[in-house]
């Protein structure tokens, strides 16, 4: 449960930060609706690795994007298994 | 068909057929291309422009185009501003431009406006107006400037100097229009990755779609795909935020270009898997070197015999850095106290750092440090001089860390003055630095995140040690 309430803060935060209204966070939310942009996203990312410890997108195997919140919540909760 | 350097931009629009016209689609409106040359956005004063130096920075990506058509081969000088640039910086731009105009949409600080004239472009030609064609008697054409903006060491952009012949040099000119291919781009026109594919679709007649500056890259897609995109480019952060965007599948591209940042093996393969049929190509290019040339094989980093295979690109590596010389580079820097664009043999250095391992080389980072954050550059120098004005800091360190959605991003090492004392424990002084930052920098400078630590090594030379590459 780590990973989704450290994900849920992160986004939190750099809406926060960005003035980016953000969208209610349900697991289907796709990520490009949530009001973040890249910058954004980049951020959420080095900054849950640091939170963390992992960075489930340093792979060298096949990684897809994921679209909806869920399926980023899931990436993490996975990597840090 | 190599190009005739005294043509101008206007004289290559290509008159319309009557099928397959081309057009260029905006998020709210279009235009032709024969439209946007001769609707005089200029209250049919465009005399006045000739010999001048002229600052456009619209909003408006229309207005934009119509007057890099009708300025081109009339004004001495064109300098392109992209609307996201800090308006801030627009007096030194135009200073440095010796400009006499600055066309725009957007209200301009007086201390501008008091010392030019500024331009409110008039739009497009209304319906039953004369159109009184001025693109076709002219006197004398100039070999008009055209400058184009990037990010310099102290935070004030540089101004790089380039002509339509060494923008256009890599443009492959068909006899003929192509009515079956159609131009799309993430970028903003107004950037050397966005102005070569504008200036692609208006050199060889084809239609063009450009993204709204307030539109989602889903929303963009859609109506990319809608309008039968065949030719798509962008950096790999841009094509990372289109698959992210869940609408990647909206178009149908037959060509997928990336530049303008280090395309890796990820994103390579992901646009392989969307789009098993398109040619997938990534360029080397900038501002100052122009374009390099393409890779086509979908492997990250390039054959190194691809730097002795075209004839019209010389290229070498010396110290370790990628060097160019060809027609396709810029001329020069504008403004006083800039050092030479090109060596004495005329070789652009690029600052890209290149392994060679097993005949390819791959890209290993900017010699200067120079960060990479989706295609926009960020000096650490810049951000560090900012963070360092902040009342609690006492040096800081700025590098970056590879970011699997924009490439790269800006991460700060940073020493307090006093690491015990400070109000409201870490993550509260963390905030605080980054809040200061965004009152000072572009967004993407700003450091995502920032490490205390005790002390920062300093190198002999008494400089702080960067561990570039």
């Amino acid at each position: 449960m780590k990973a989704r309430s450290e994900v849920i803060a992160q986004f939190t935060q750099v809406a926060r930060e960005q003035n980016k209204p953000l969208a209610p966070l349900t697991d289907d939310l796709p990520l490009f609706d949530s009001g973040l942009d890249s910058l954004c996203f980049a951020i959420v990312v080095v900054r849950l690795e640091a939170a963390l410890g992992v960075d489930p997108f340093d792979t060298d195997e096949e990684v897809h994007f994921p679209v909806t919140l869920g399926d980023f919540i899931g990436f993490y909760e996975n990597a840090a298994k | 068909m190599p190009r005739n350097s005294s043509t101008s931009l206007s004289s290559c629009i290509v008159a319309p057929g009557t099928l397959n016209t081309p057009v260029v689609w905006g998020a709210e409106s279009s235009a032709t291309w024969e439209d946007l040359a001769t609707g005089n956005i200029f209250h049919y004063r465009a005399d006045d422009y000739r010999g001048r130096s002229v600052v456009l920075t619209t909003i408006d990506p229309f207005a934009a185009i119509a007057a890099m058509i009708q300025l081109d081969g009339v004004a001495r000088r064109i300098v392109l501003y992209p609307p996201d640039l800090l308006f801030e910086h627009l007096a030194f731009v135009a200073e440095t431009a010796a400009a006499d105009f600055i066309v725009t949409d957007q209200p301009v600080p007086e201390a501008i406006s008091s010392r030019m004239e500024c331009i409110v472009p008039c739009g497009r030609k209304a319906a039953g107006e004369d159109v009184v064609s001025h693109t076709h008697n002219r006197a004398s054409e100039f070999k008009t400037e055209w400058v184009l903006l990037t990010s310099g060491t102290t935070g004030l952009p540089k101004l790089t100097v380039h002509t339509l012949a060494s923008l256009a040099a890599a443009i492959e000119r068909k006899a003929s229009a192509s009515p079956s291919i159609m131009w799309s781009t993430f970028y903003d026109i107004r950037r050397f990755g966005g102005l070569q594919i504008f200036l692609r679709a208006v050199l060889t007649g084809t239609s063009l779609v450009l993204k709204g500056a307030k539109e989602s890259t889903a929303d963009f897609l859609a109506r990319a795909g809608a309008q039968g995109v065949t030719h798509i480019s962008g950096t790999p952060s841009h094509w990372r935020g289109a698959l992210m965007s869940n609408s990647a599948h909206r178009i149908a591209p037959q060509y997928v270009r990336l530049s303008g940042e280090i395309a890796d093996q990820a994103i390579l393969n992901q646009l392989r898997l969307q789009y098993p049929q398109a040619k997938l190509a990534h360029v080397f290019a900038s501002t100052e070197a122009g374009v390099a040339f393409e890779v086509n094989d979908g492997l990250m980093g390039f054959p190194a015999d691809v730097l002795a295979q075209n004839p019209c690109v010389e290229m070498k590596v010396e110290s370790g850095t990628l060097r160019v010389r060809s027609d396709r580079t810029a001329v020069c820097y504008l403004g006083r106290e800039r050092q030479p664009l090109r060596d004495g043999e005329g070789f652009v250095d690029t600052g890209d750092l290149l392994e060679l391992r097993a005949g390819r080389y791959y890209f290993a980072g900017r010699e200067d440090g120079i960060i990479n954050v989706g295609g926009l550059k960020v000096h650490p120098e810049e951000v560090e001089a900012v963070i360092n004005r902040h009342p609690h800091v006492s040096m800081s360190l700025v590098r970056m860390k590879k970011s699997p959605i924009t490439g790269a991003i800006v991460i700060a090492d940073v020493v307090l003055k006093t690491p015990q004392s400070f109000p409201g424990g870490a993550t509260q002084m963390q905030r605080n630095i980054m809040q200061f930052c965004r009152g000072e920098l572009a967004l993407h400078k700003v450091p995502a995140l920032i490490n205390f630590v005790p002390a920062l090594a300093v190198a002999e030379t008494g400089k702080l040690s960067r561990r570039y590459a």
